[in-house]
């Protein structure tokens, strides 16, 4: 049975440049180029095997945005989805998770998922419950933190990360589910898939769009808020010496100074 | 000023999971009623320990029939909130199923939820702290608007101390109509084999990352983990490339840990590492690049390659016996 697959995709600011608050809002300054969070990138491997299992399936991107932003959406494009819905406006700005995970579930209804995949936290906020937020809020069943996924296109089974091991999972579709990294390897976009990715449909969609209303959104509706910000005391460095062919000697000699060994 | 009445989701099982004991143990700093809510076939059975730790009252949602237990505890707890027996906040812990919960009953009740919580202060209400940017910054939160409040408390945020409470009396908490929300099933469950102690409880961690160069020499990780009874981290970048699974991760998106010795080997020390280890006692860093950040928080860095310095530990400490 065909189905179509969506990807919760968050473009983000490069983690590897170095991240800082806006001074007034006290939230993370994403101003700056945003990219596809590498977290994700696993989510849309693993959508694009599985849509390729089953013949006639699509992989749909769904994505919140500040701008239009569009370069991390166009590199999962590369990689292989069809198209993609992405959501700005400009009153989403400050939106809480719930209040995020409102708008997802609503710009995912509209692609009528059979199976919507997740990371299970984005890199930037990491708060991790969005994915289920949509579940809920679409009345599906969710399983988190899998470590592989098969289905046939009407049931799912997962493999899913516990404290003492794996669960073996099964669920009916429709249904969330959300990948750790490294369960998959992301295919790299081709020459041809960038290519492809410029002429594939991108929806952009505002608040109202959605059938949303903007006070339950962004600053308007945020129900949470930073009070502080705060250095934490810094740890101190201790000695760094270079290895003169002594280091794992010294490496004893300091285990046994705080009684590990 | 206090707090009224907190909840604690407690972890299934027959005995209380360390971090049930450390948010039953804050929860008595801040509020003046404590009470927990668990589910599986342990809880008459951990009862008593919660009681001791603080609980005066345990909601009992109970076997699940092999359902996932974010729907239906979610449910469960949502219920009692309408029925109106529900607390001013509920401290969830940051587990696989925690977050489950957390997720599911905040879209339940329509309330936000703050993640990642490593301290809680009440002062005219709850307000949170969290660490940002490698643990250099620390962020204070609030809700505002009607509770109750979720809070998704990271482990080792508390010490756990016990307050020697009596058994808590134990109520049956019953699971709404679920509708299609409750139907992920749990058809087996594998226990990892394990030989040392858990990631988040050792005494000694010896983590690896990118600079080990391949995943096979991971094997010197888990060689010298097992030789100093500890246990076996990984950065993200490992994680990611699929060399270890993620439960071994150590970091922001992963495990914190707090042990009496971190050995960091092959680590740069990413904001995203530093978060999660940086609670350690003594820190030893192993790393080629001596302007690695690890360095900076390391009590005894070795600029030198991990490829030398291991094998040669390994060979000091079995020559030891």
């Amino acid at each position: 049975m065909a189905m179509n697959v969506v990807v919760c995709v968050k473009q983000i600011p490069d983690p590897a440049a170095p991240s800082s608050l806006d001074p007034g809002t006290k939230t993370l300054n994403r101003s700056g180029k945003l990219i596809l969070d590498d977290s994700d990138s696993y989510g849309v491997e693993m959508a694009l095997q599985l849509a390729g299992n089953v013949e006639g399936s699509e992989v749909t991107l769904v994505s919140m945005a500040p701008g239009g932003e569009v370069s991390g959406l166009r590199t999962a494009l590369a990689m292989g989805a069809a198209r993609a819905i992405l959501v700005s406006d400009d009153s989403l700005a400050g939106s809480d998770a719930l209040s995020t995970a409102k708008v997802l579930a609503a710009a995912i209804r509209r692609a009528e998922p059979d199976l919507v995949i997740a990371a299970t936290e984005s890199t930037d906020g990491y708060t991790g419950t969005l994915p289920v937020q949509v579940a809920e809020l679409l009345g599906l069943p969710s399983v988190t933190f899998a470590k592989s996924v098969a289905t046939d296109g009407r049931n799912l089974k997962v493999e899913r990360q516990t404290e003492a091991g794996y669960d073996e999972v099964e669920c009916p579709l429709p249904a969330v589910v959300t990948v750790t990294a490294g369960v998959v390897e992301p295919r790299y976009p081709s020459f041809k898939g960038i290519m492809a990715a410029k002429s594939k449909p991108v929806e952009t969609l505002t608040v109202s769009d959605l059938g949303l209303d903007a006070s339950q959104v962004g600053w308007a509706g945020a129900r949470q808020e930073i009070t502080d910000v705060s250095e934490a005391e810094a740890r101190s460095a201790g000695e760094v010496v270079v290895d003169e062919g002594d280091g794992a000697e010294r490496i004893v000699a300091f285990l046994e100074q705080v009684k590990v060994v | 000023m206090a707090i009224d009445k907190v909840w604690v989701l407690a972890e299934a099982g027959d005995t209380p999971a360390p971090i049930t004991l450390e948010l039953l143990t804050e929860a008595r700093q801040v509020a003046s009623t404590v009470e927990a809510v668990s589910w599986g076939t342990g809880t008459a059975t951990q009862a008593p320990t919660l009681g001791e730790y603080g609980a005066t009252k345990v909601y009992d949602v109970g076997d699940l029939g092999g359902a996932l237990p974010g729907a239906p505890v979610a449910g469960a707890i949502a219920a009692l909130v309408q029925a109106g027996e529900g607390p001013d906040a509920l401290l969830v812990p940051a587990t696989y199923d925690g977050r489950d919960v957390a997720g599911r009953l905040s879209a339940r009740l329509d309330r936000p939820v703050l993640t990642n919580v490593v301290g809680l202060t009440a002062e005219g209400g709850l307000a949170t702290q969290h660490a940002v940017f490698g643990g250099t910054h620390i962020v204070t939160a609030r809700f505002v608007g009607e509770g109750p409040g979720i809070y998704v408390v990271r482990a080792k945020s508390f010490a756990a101390e016990p307050a020697g409470g009596p058994a808590p009396e134990v109520v049956t908490a019953g699971v709404p109509d679920l509708g299609a929300t409750g139907e992920a099933r749990i058809t087996a469950r594998h226990e990892e084999e394990r030989s040392g102690p858990k990631l988040d409880e050792a005494a000694v961690v010896v983590s690896g990352g990118r600079g080990l160069g391949s995943a096979e020499n991971y094997a010197l990780i888990e060689e010298l983990a097992k030789l100093l009874h500890g246990a076996a981290g990984a950065s993200r970048a490992i994680v990611d490339a699929g060399w270890v699974p993620y439960s071994h991760q150590v970091g922001q998106t992963g495990k914190t840990v707090k042990p009496t010795v971190y050995l960091a080997c092959g680590i740069s020390g990413a904001t995203q590492h530093l978060v999660g280890m940086k609670g350690a006692k003594n820190i030893v860093a192993v790393n080629k690049d001596q302007d690695a950040p690890i360095f900076s928080v390391a009590d005894l860095g070795i600029v030198g390659d991990v490829h030398k310095v291991l094998p040669a530990l390994i060979e000091a400490l079995k020559a030891r016996g």
